[in-house]
């Protein structure tokens, strides 16, 4: 988009902000009620006796059956409508509209906020009322470029009792290009696996060996130092000439630390990274695997086994040695 | 069925994780209850369009299974208060969501706890994070 019609755009997309999304109170089509209370209950594995047993909830500090609090946004949905005719047009479908006219046609919700004040009893009539509340300046996301727009929902009974309130924020944003899009067709879930090693010239012939089961040390032909990870030229006396020994794996722990955040997919936790001393005399960082982290020592011996850790990766994996 | 008493809840305590296998049932019929009929959550066609491997999960039934995961373990005399969810990546069938919570802060005043509640599936990772609040006897 060039700044003209960004411009353009925006001066636009802030005027529907302030504006309600249905005209008046929308009342929900079905008044609260015990069998679309229940069907949500066995798909949710929701056994609170406060929302379906008649008995317990009359004996109960409330003396009746309430509606989860949870549905509360469900009583006013539209509908099959949805699916078989497309959305009905409301305030924010005429907004999101227009935010899809300029190419904003990506939607995700990101947040939901419910509060409650009052719980809505089995016969209560559930009213919305629901404005477009603010949409943010132009954001940069790993998503795309877009705006995230927030609505505000009051929801009350047949007697003007507040229920609850809602917040809900949607990123609207310029989607991946369609042909960048690759339609999913199969049928299994792709398990993730760990981010691969990246193999050049200096350090394939390593992993190719670490695949095989083995770890190899990098000796320089010259002076006989070793060296990790492996680089083409040594660090004491320059030669360009290696060859290299296979490590025992018998090591002690030099340093570790443990990851929390971010969790990446493929990785299991906790997840203990370590840097261990071999006995050849490098180090090398690997996972420390087989103990609690409250039991991780630095100093703590070691033993490294080269295992398979998922479907394209084997690596090699510390276990501590038990005396 | 017993409900917890404010008194005995500790900030730090931790809720016992409850796993959630993520089936193509479990979404759309959830979906369907929750009232929400957008294709994307009942028809694996339009959800492949969009790139996903088949139908994900709704926000109401994240919502949902927030909420059960904290008034299974509060009991049913709680008042739940606010529920405050973030999405992350989408739940799809074959995955297992492992549901956690600990409690963060208490209220002497109203008698409530605020518990922050994560759901993470195995393939993906974090599908929500958030709170429930909740008001005990």
């Amino acid at each position: 988009m060039t700044p003209e019609q960004t411009k353009a755009f925006e001066e636009k997309v802030y005027t529907f902000v302030g504006k309600p999304i249905y005209t008046g109170p929308r009342r929900g089509y079905d008044d609260v009620n015990s069998a679309m209370i229940r069907q949500w209950c066995e798909v949710m594995g929701e056994k609170n006796p406060a929302y379906v047993d008649q008995d317990w909830a009359e004996k109960s500090t409330r003396g009746h059956l309430i509606a989860p609090p949870a549905m509360m946004y469900a009583w006013t949905q539209e509908g099959y409508k949805v699916a078989s005719e497309g959305r009905p047009t409301d305030g924010q479908v005429e907004m999101v509209k227009f935010f899809d006219s300029y190419g904003f046609s990506g939607s995700l919700g990101t947040n939901v906020d419910q509060e409650y004040f009052a719980e809505a009893k089995v016969g209560d009539a559930i009213f919305e009322e629901s404005v477009i509340e603010s949409i943010s300046e132009q954001k940069t996301t790993a998503r795309g470029i877009g705006y995230f727009f927030e609505t505000y929902a009051k929801f009350t009974n047949q007697d003007g009792v507040l229920l609850g309130t809602q917040r809900f924020r949607v990123f609207k944003f310029i989607p991946p290009q369609q042909e960048e899009v690759t339609p999913a067709s199969s049928d299994t879930l792709e398990i993730p696996t760990r981010v691969a090693a990246p193999r050049g010239q200096d350090n394939k012939w390593w992993w190719d060996a670490c695949d095989e089961g083995k770890i190899l040390i990098q000796r320089c032909a010259s002076c006989g130092a070793l060296r990790h990870p492996p680089r083409p030229m040594c660090g004491v006396c320059q030669s360009t000439e290696w060859d290299t020994i296979e490590s025992t794996l018998d090591g002690e722990l030099f340093s570790f630390v443990e990851m929390h955040h971010p969790k990446f997919p493929g990785y299991q936790y906790p997840l203990l990274v370590g840097v261990i001393s071999l006995a050849e005399g490098t180090r090398i960082i690997a996972n420390i695997v087989g103990c609690d982290v409250k039991d991780v020592e630095i100093g703590m011996k070691l033993k490294g086994k080269v295992e398979r850790v998922d479907e394209k990766t084997i690596l090699p994996q510390f276990y501590p040695v038990n005396n | 069925m017993n409900t917890l008493n404010y008194a005995d809840i500790n900030i730090g305590d931790k809720i016992p994780n409850l796993d959630i296998p993520i089936t193509a049932s479990l979404i759309s019929c959830a979906a369907l209850a929750t009232r929400d009929f957008e294709p994307c959550h009942h028809d694996k066609a339009v959800a492949q369009g969009m790139g996903l491997p088949d139908v994900f999960m709704n926000i109401l039934t994240s919502q949902a299974l927030m909420a059960r995961f904290v008034t299974d373990w509060s009991g049913p005399e709680a008042v739940m208060k606010a529920l405050k969810v973030k999405l992350g990546a989408p739940n799809v069938p074959g995955m297992t969501m492992t549901v956690s919570g600990e409690i963060v802060e208490k209220d002497d005043a109203e008698k409530s706890i605020k518990i922050n509640v994560t759901g993470e599936n195995n393939i993906w990772g974090m599908h929500m994070s958030g709170s429930v609040q909740i008001a005990l006897p």
